[in-house]
């Protein structure tokens, strides 16, 4: 791996992300413009609000190009709100809320209800060796699977991680809770 | 795949998570739907629902309480992101009816009318977060031994003078700096100084910084006062009365939103400052006599 893994840094916990990467001993960088997503070998969609991260990659116009990339092949890993941004269908979005796409899921924005249902929990994750302690938060969940392969799914049958070809996204928050193993996944399987 | 532990929910872990989503964000003093809406589309991260902006606040005078539930209401089933609410400093029942209309975080704040000249709420017998108030480090880690999961720095809300804001966040990092270099035996004396927990300061003197996310707060009128608490390390900006007393509020707080992310950068800087129109007019902090200054509310 040459390039440094980029993440989106427009709003939301990016530095939580550059410091598992930095715990991990791989390089990362923050991405805010076109030129800066060309130098990178993957590219992590951090928590945040998707509404804010959305518009934002509009206005600055990185919207179609990081839709481009994903679409060619760019390992990408979305959590929580990049969950969001890499799903094909939303429901619970604003009026007109575009999405970076690639997943061919659904995935319900706010779905456990607002933040007294947020939560913390142990769940076994596909890939990797050990239970992950996850935290929702204000979380989403994905609703119609399709075509991607289920990572995660709560005791009651809610997933809450999938993946699709170069594409890996998460409902909860690994970066916040000192869990390196889904990172370790993410380079492990899908940047190389 | 299934879970082999409870899910846990009202956890400090997932109070402070939720700031650390908001970081880098915008969020905005809001009195109807209609301006939670335009906040929402502009791109804030959450908005905060009350009944007056502080500068109405400060003009009309009174005491200020908690909103009705019906506008706090009004305002969750308009947007879909984050909402807060304040309750009055030590107002324990105000916090409950917040808790209990789902919001989802209150401020316990100084630009109401304090109800407790004496304790602040104890947050920890909470499920929602809270947001408190601080002007300098002792403050923010009382705030925190509370319970409290995000500081702002207060800043002089209602008045678009952001000379308070820049004293309070440059007092707290400087504060920080000071204690990270101290040895550890003068940590026992700095506990003391600072009114904390001497743990808690302990803790903060080895990482150099809080342990929960710090936004700022009180006079923030313009892209370029966002930006300059941003450069000067704010994890993200409240803007009150900012937004909606001034001439284009679409535009300036999209400008807002564009200034905080783009906070380094001149050229984006530059460019979002054109064209607002009029900015709220305004109040010299200097020219308010000191038993009408909000900032000083809280011990």
């Amino acid at each position: 791996m040459s390039l440094p893994i980029g993440v989106l840094a427009l709003q939301g916990d990016f530095r939580e992300h550059l410091q598992v990467f930095s715990r991990l001993g791989v390089d990362a960088v923050s991405v805010r413009t076109a030129k800066e997503l060309g130098g990178v070998s993957g590219l992590v969609i951090p928590g945040g609000e998707s509404t804010t991260i959305g518009k934002l990659a509009t206005i600055f116009e990185l919207f179609s190009p990081i839709k481009a990339a994903i679409a060619n092949g760019l390992p990408t890993f979305g959590t929580c709100a990049g969950l969001i941004m890499l799903a094909d269908q939303i429901t619970g979005g604003i009026e007109g809320q575009e999405t970076f796409g690639g997943l061919d899921v659904t995935v319900s924005r706010n779905a456990f209800g607002n933040q007294l249902d947020s939560f913390e929990a142990d769940i076994k994750f596909k890939g990797v060796d050990h239970d992950v302690h996850a935290a929702f938060i204000r979380a989403p969940v994905i609703t119609e699977v399709r075509t991607s392969e289920i990572r995660a799914e709560l005791p009651d049958g809610r997933v809450v991680a999938v993946s699709q070809g170069n594409i890996l996204g998460i409902s909860f928050h690994p970066e916040v809770t000192g869990e390196d193993g889904v990172h370790e996944l993410f380079l492990r399987e899908f940047v190389k | 795949m299934s879970s082999n532990s409870e899910a846990k929910t009202g956890t400090p872990l997932v109070k402070r998570g939720l700031a650390e989503m908001l970081k880098g964000g915008v969020i905005m003093d809001v009195v109807t739907p209609d301006q939670a809406k335009i906040a929402e589309d502009a791109g804030a991260v959450a908005v905060m629902a009350l009944e007056r902006v502080p500068a109405d606040i400060r003009s009309q005078g009174g005491v200020a309480r908690m909103s009705d539930p019906d506008m706090i209401d009004g305002i969750i089933k308009a947007v879909s992101i984050p909402v807060m609410a304040k309750a009055r400093i030590g107002h324990f029942v105000e916090a409950q009816i917040i808790q209990q209309l789902g919001v989802d975080y209150i401020d316990e704040s100084e630009v109401l009318s304090p109800a407790d000249f004496v304790n602040h709420i104890d947050k920890w017998q909470f499920k929602v977060p809270f947001v408190c108030g601080a002007t300098n480090l002792g403050e923010a880690l009382r705030r925190i031994t509370e319970g409290a999961a995000m500081i702002r720095s207060k800043g002089e809300a209602g008045t678009g003078d952001v000379s308070e804001a820049m004293k309070h966040i440059r007092t707290i990092n400087g504060e920080l700096r000071a204690l990270a270099a101290k040895s550890h035996d003068e940590l026992y004396v700095a506990a003391k100084e600072l009114q904390a927990p001497y743990e808690l300061v302990l803790e903060v003197a080895k990482t150099g910084k809080l342990p929960v996310v710090m936004f700022v707060a009180g006079g923030i009128a313009t892209p370029a006062d966002a930006a300059l608490m941003m450069q000067l390390g704010a994890d993200g900006v409240f803007v009150g009365s900012g937004i909606f007393k001034s001439g284009n509020p679409m535009e300036r707080a999209k400008a807002i939103v564009k200034a905080t992310t783009f906070f380094n950068d001149p050229e984006v800087l530059a460019q979002v400052s054109r064209g607002l129109g009029e900015a709220m007019v305004g109040i010299n902090v200097s020219d308010i006599p000191a038993p009408h200054r909000l900032a000083d509310r809280g011990w």
